[in-house]
């Protein structure tokens, strides 16, 4: 009876030990694998950092991007950190209502140059703003042929800048797509 | 939008500085690189609602009130403190050019440093602009090396109306007259 209850005492105590031991383990694990992923975070986080970089680069090379890009990054912050998304998310807003009055007044007969005119200049002030370097050449384009009252230009130029237009927008959405996943994950994984 | 700023305030020299333009974007733009600078910023749409912060009602306005009352036609008597004044030039309606020589024709607001901006390199225009008493011309888009700019018309704004204005216009009796609490001795943080 004795050695019964010295058996069940024996079998607790280890029992108990066990558990402690498991426990001890788990919280060292979870350092470990803390540690662990911040570390491998930070060497991929690099690598997309280097890819965002060549992104950009390629933008300006192309000539899609000019220096005010450049100007309105600067004025980025922790406070601002998506400044540049957000100009360039107003401008491809306010624009759409700049390229429906463009295209109207295009069908009219005979064409308001000074109208036209109007229009664009507004819509370059706007490209220029954000840095949109194609666009920006093809709204001069179209300022010129207002200016010689050449229609066909105008309708010509038009369509090329529509295109420019959309090609920077997709640009520029995979642009920003990709920088919001690089710049948050270095400042998640800070540890405490 | 606060436009008052109360002795405390003066303490940390902000400056306030009045944005006009009429695209959303350049707004957007200019009130950045201002608040980088770590200036006060008002930013309106056009140079009429420019002129009604301003407390500067157009007579035009004013005269069709059937209310005879010349204080009725003060849009804003409270304490609106502006030391500079930044403008497009191209808008609809009032153009910064206009807007420019009314500020100028103003006794209560010529002192306001005013500064235009174009996208267009016209030089006829900014000899214009600089004639008729505009302190700088930026070439659109601006840039944080253009608002570095104007630190000096700033602070020089800031000690011009510091000077006592008692003139009294017949016509606008009460916008014209500074009161006592606006004459401060804001220089001596400098």
């Amino acid at each position: 009876m004795h050695s019964h209850i010295l058996l069940s005492l024996s079998i607790h105590i280890a029992a108990y030990k066990i558990s402690l031991l498991i426990s001890f383990s788990l919280r060292s694990l979870t350092i470990i694998n803390c540690v662990l992923r911040y570390y491998f975070r930070g060497r991929t986080n690099s690598n997309m950092q280097r890819q965002l970089a060549t992104m950009k680069q390629s933008l300006f090379d192309q000539g899609y991007l000019d220096e005010q890009f450049v100007q309105l990054e600067e004025l980025q912050d922790e406070v601002n950190p998506n400044f540049v998304e957000e100009v360039v998310t107003l401008y491809y807003r306010d624009s759409v209502r700049l390229v429906q009055n463009l295209e109207q007044a295009l069908e009219k007969n005979p064409l308001d140059f000074s109208k036209l005119d109007s229009y664009m200049h507004q819509f370059k002030g706007s490209s220029s703003s954000i840095g949109a370097k194609k666009v920006k050449i093809e709204c001069t384009q179209f300022r010129e042929y207002c200016r010689t009252g050449n229609g066909e230009g105008c309708k010509r130029t038009f369509q090329q800048l529509k295109k420019e237009y959309a090609t920077l927008k997709k640009k520029l959405e995979v642009y920003f797509q990709f920088a919001r996943q690089v710049g948050p994950v270095e400042k998640a994984r800070r540890p405490k | 939008m606060n436009g008052i700023i109360t002795n405390a305030e003066t303490t940390t020299m902000q400056f306030h500085v009045l944005a006009v333009d009429d695209s959303v974007i350049d707004r957007k733009l200019i009130e950045r690189l201002l608040k980088t600078s770590s200036y006060q910023v008002t930013v309106v749409d056009s140079g009429v609602k420019a002129l009604e912060y301003l407390g500067l009602v157009d007579d035009e306005i004013a005269n069709t009130n059937t209310d005879s009352n010349p204080i009725s036609t003060i849009k804003n008597h409270h304490e609106v403190e502006v030391n500079l004044i930044i403008t497009d030039y191209c808008m609809p309606g009032i153009n910064g050019y206009d807007l420019l020589r009314k500020i100028k024709e103003s006794t209560t607001l010529k002192n306001i440093p005013v500064v235009i901006m174009s996208s267009e390199n016209i030089p006829s225009r900014i000899n214009n602009c600089l004639e008729q008493g505009a302190e700088e011309f930026f070439l659109k888009p601006v840039k944080q090396s253009d608002v570095n700019k104007l630190k000096p018309h700033l602070m020089r704004g800031k000690g011009k109306e510091n000077q006592p204005n008692f003139v009294v216009n017949k016509r606008k009796p009460m916008a014209e007259c500074l009161s006592p609490d606006r004459i401060r001795t804001k220089y001596n943080y400098i």
